[in-house]
């Protein structure tokens, strides 16, 4: 696994990365917390509370017996006012728990340091810290650390590629605490047996790949490795990461644990090597305030289960009307309709954009420049899905990969039309999938 | 601090929330851009005529473009440049003393019957300004093949004949002296306006492929054919031609280079993915040959464009199926 020279397409979608001098600031525990039950790829949580009961930070407040799922904790100590229904920037419904805040922040009785002898004690403790993918997937973590192939593989993938605009959270987690991904990253290679460690870093991060080397060094460690990606879109991709890393190509339906690697985002390692040494689950998380409408820019760290104002109010408010608000990047993250919606594990970035940022031209017609295949990481043809899609012929969406696409936005980035493509491409997978095709 | 506002009506939309600056409009203001050397070098040469012809099938295909969509009630598309550029592209296709009435009937065959009739950009089938000037060459070829003497030419006459007219008289057992391949290359021999200087197609030529408006697949592949064509033939010809030094002659003369740089790689007309467009410029090649060698035109490059541009959905099609097949791609 050493440096792999070619790379797969990518695309300058600059860097806009205003807050990576920014360091983090811890956020006042807010009035009231909303804390949303679908916080995990896979089945939602059924509330494990009811209105009027005391709650304490950590406490288990939602949970399910779902296979692909994570325990949900309090972020807060407070009392429970209400279970609500909202809806979601999907727009499907969110059960959320509303918590009104007694800002006392008393820990739960049973929060202790976890004991862990073994592979199955550590996947339980990973469960039970409720960590989920914190890059963005939000893949419950502890199925990923029990491949079933667990002697195929062989290293550990850390994805700190950050690749995605203005978003530094995960830069800021690199340089803070540094320290707690090495930890983690040494436990999950200890239980899993893993040989070494690839830290995937974007060339503009230099001061974080530094940080690493330093510490390395000083602490012995010579099976973790930082691997310097190109600051492009998308090599935080999963299967972009992959591929730069091991030169071994992912597509989808492989898992990583086939090509004898698993893949983690920075931040979810960093907490695990904290979880490790107190034992208090995930209920806070680190992200960037951006976009031209927040007064003042900042990393900062809230309770999970903020809503999107008070976070914008620690950050000076709104500076001017925001017309658009995004939880995550602009590349992949989700535009919501009202900045009531609260903060959930895997948010890394809110966004508040004003009517000239988040201005997207119209759309023209397509000249066939062929921009967006050759943006492609995988060589999709992002026109030829709309074609298909227009017509609506599934089969056709099918034998031309669609189900290939990760929707990273490339294609719709680069199209000098403006056509909506990565719109369309999930609009295509959807109609594969409802077509039944396999 | 105390009194909060919220907001519950915000914009809603698919990601991504960024796209590029680089716009239709701004790609064709580059391929304008990449003509001006051209037609710098033709004022060089020919003198002020070239800029004048050009202002009017410039000016001539953003009307028809106007006057179409108004005609057929449909969005204003003259701002996204694309008549502009055909009438550019057109105009460097022509002679510089052409009659400006009859490019004006360029144009119009151009941005109405090739484009406009086809559903306007994305959908015309062939390449506007190659049309435009096939029509031109049959309906007027008095006018479209009497090319006026350069400035630079040691001759008293005012007009005179091509490199390639030359070589086609030589071909057919008449005396005469072909041009030197310098004086191709910078363009002192008479020619379309913006045939005459393979460097100055170069340079416009570079100019895109740096601000990767075309990807040099084309190009590339366009010219080397027709440089390994004429070098196999003119070497197994042999006689009194150096093949060496036919092959950069048929490079440089006529309407190679410019046709590989500026026409070729219209994307409207030309495969989308890079095997496919290897094909294209191979096939351009190829065929250009075959038409200056074997058949009565001296010139053939608009000819193998315009029939490349007819197999384009083909090779699209055919190098797609191979490239993705079908589902089973993923089981390796």
């Amino acid at each position: 696994m050493s440096s792999n020279a070619k790379h797969l397409h990518s695309i300058d979608a600059g860097h806009y990365k205003n807050t990576a001098g920014h360091e983090t600031e811890v956020m006042p525990i807010p009035d009231v917390v909303k804390i949303s039950m679908s916080q995990h790829i896979g089945a939602p949580c059924q509330p494990q509370v009811k209105k009027g009961d005391e709650v304490k930070v950590g406490q288990i407040i939602g949970d399910t017996e779902a296979f692909v799922s994570a325990p949900i904790h309090s972020s807060v100590s407070g009392k429970v006012t209400g279970i609500e229904t909202q809806r979601n920037a999907m727009g499907g419904n969110d059960t959320l728990v509303v918590i009104e805040t007694d800002k006392k922040q008393e820990p739960a009785e049973d929060i202790k340091v976890p004991e862990i002898t073994d592979l199955a004690s550590f996947v339980a403790a990973t469960r039970a810290s409720g960590l989920v993918g914190l890059g963005g997937a939000s893949f419950p973590t502890h199925i990923k650390f029990n491949p079933k192939n667990r002697d195929e593989v062989k290293s550990l993938i850390i994805n700190g590629a950050e690749c995605e605009p203005f978003i530094t959270s995960d830069h800021r987690t690199m340089l803070e605490d540094a320290q707690n991904v090495i930890d983690g990253a040494l436990a999950v290679m200890k239980y899993l047996e893993l040989d070494d460690c690839y830290i995937g870093i974007e060339d503009n991060k230099k001061d974080a790949i530094a940080n690493f080397n330093k510490l390395f060094k000083e602490q012995g460690i010579s099976n973790i490795h930082t691997f310097e990606l190109q600051a492009r879109y998308p090599k935080g991709a999963e299967r972009v990461l992959i591929y730069e890393v091991t030169g071994k190509h992912c597509p989808a339906g492989v898992l990583p644990a086939d090509l004898g690697v698993i893949v983690s985002n920075v931040t979810s390692i960093a907490f695990l090597g904290q979880y490790l040494k107190d034992g208090v689950p995930l209920t806070k998380k680190r992200m960037t305030v951006d976009g031209d409408a927040v007064s003042q820019p900042k990393n900062i760290i809230a309770p999970i289960g903020t809503q999107i104002h008070d976070i914008v109010e620690f950050c000076g408010g709104y500076k001017e009307e925001p017309t658009k608000i995004l939880m995550g990047g602009p590349m992949m993250g989700r535009a919501v309709f009202s900045d009531e919606m609260p903060v959930v594990k895997n948010n890394n970035a809110i966004l508040a954009f004003s009517k000239k940022q988040a201005y997207i031209p119209e759309e023209t017609a397509c000249i066939n420049c062929g921009r967006c295949h050759h943006a492609c990481p995988f060589d999709l043809l992002p026109t030829a899905y709309a074609d298909a899609w227009e017509r609506k012929d599934a089969q056709a969406l099918s034998d031309l990969q669609v189900m290939q696409c990760m929707e990273c936005g490339s294609c719709s980035f680069v199209c000098p039309a403006r056509r909506p493509l990565a719109f369309m491409n999930k609009l295509g997978k959807a109609m594969v999938k409802e077509a039944g095709i396999k | 601090m105390d009194k909060k506002t919220y907001y519950n009506n915000l914009t809603v939309s698919s990601s991504p929330h960024l796209v590029t600056a680089l716009d239709t409009q701004k790609t064709m203001m580059m391929v304008l851009i990449a003509l001006v050397p051209s037609l710098v070098m033709s004022v060089v040469v020919f003198g002020i005529r070239p800029v004048i012809l050009t202002a009017v099938c410039m000016a001539a295909s953003a009307f028809f473009e106007y006057a179409y969509n108004k005609f057929m009630k449909k969005t204003c598309t003259v701002q996204d440049l694309s008549a502009c550029v055909t009438g550019a592209i057109l105009a460097m296709n022509l002679p510089s003393n052409f009659p400006y009435w009859m490019a004006v009937i360029g144009c119009f065959t151009a941005i109405v019957i090739v484009k406009g009739i086809y559903g306007g950009l994305g959908r015309n089938i062939a390449n506007p300004a190659i049309v435009g000037r096939i029509v031109l060459l049959l309906s007027f070829t008095t006018q479209m093949t009497t090319w006026p003497v350069t400035r630079q030419m040691a001759t008293d006459a005012t007009t005179g004949p091509t490199a390639l007219g030359i070589l086609s008289e030589i071909a057919k057992g008449k005396p005469g002296t072909l041009p030197s391949n310098m004086d191709l290359f910078l363009g002192f021999v008479g020619g379309s306006m913006g045939e005459v200087s393979a460097i100055a197609i170069l340079i416009g030529g570079a100019f895109l492929m740096w601000k990767k408006i075309i990807s040099p697949i084309i190009p590339v592949s366009f010219i080397a054919s027709v440089f390994i064509f004429a070098l196999v033939y003119y070497g197994v010809k042999g006689g009194d031609y150096n093949a060496l030094q036919m092959a950069v002659f048929h490079v440089c003369a006529g309407g190679v280079m410019f046709g590989a740089f500026f026409c070729a790689t219209d994307y409207v007309t030309s495969p989308i993915m890079n095997k496919g467009r290897l094909i294209f410029g191979i096939g351009c090649g190829v065929v250009t040959m075959v038409i200056r060698i074997w058949c009565n035109y001296p010139e053939g490059v608009s000819f193998a464009i315009l029939f490349m541009n007819m197999m384009t959905p083909l090779i699209d099609k055919v190098v797609i199926k191979r490239t993705y097949g079908g589902a089973k791609k993923n089981e390796k």
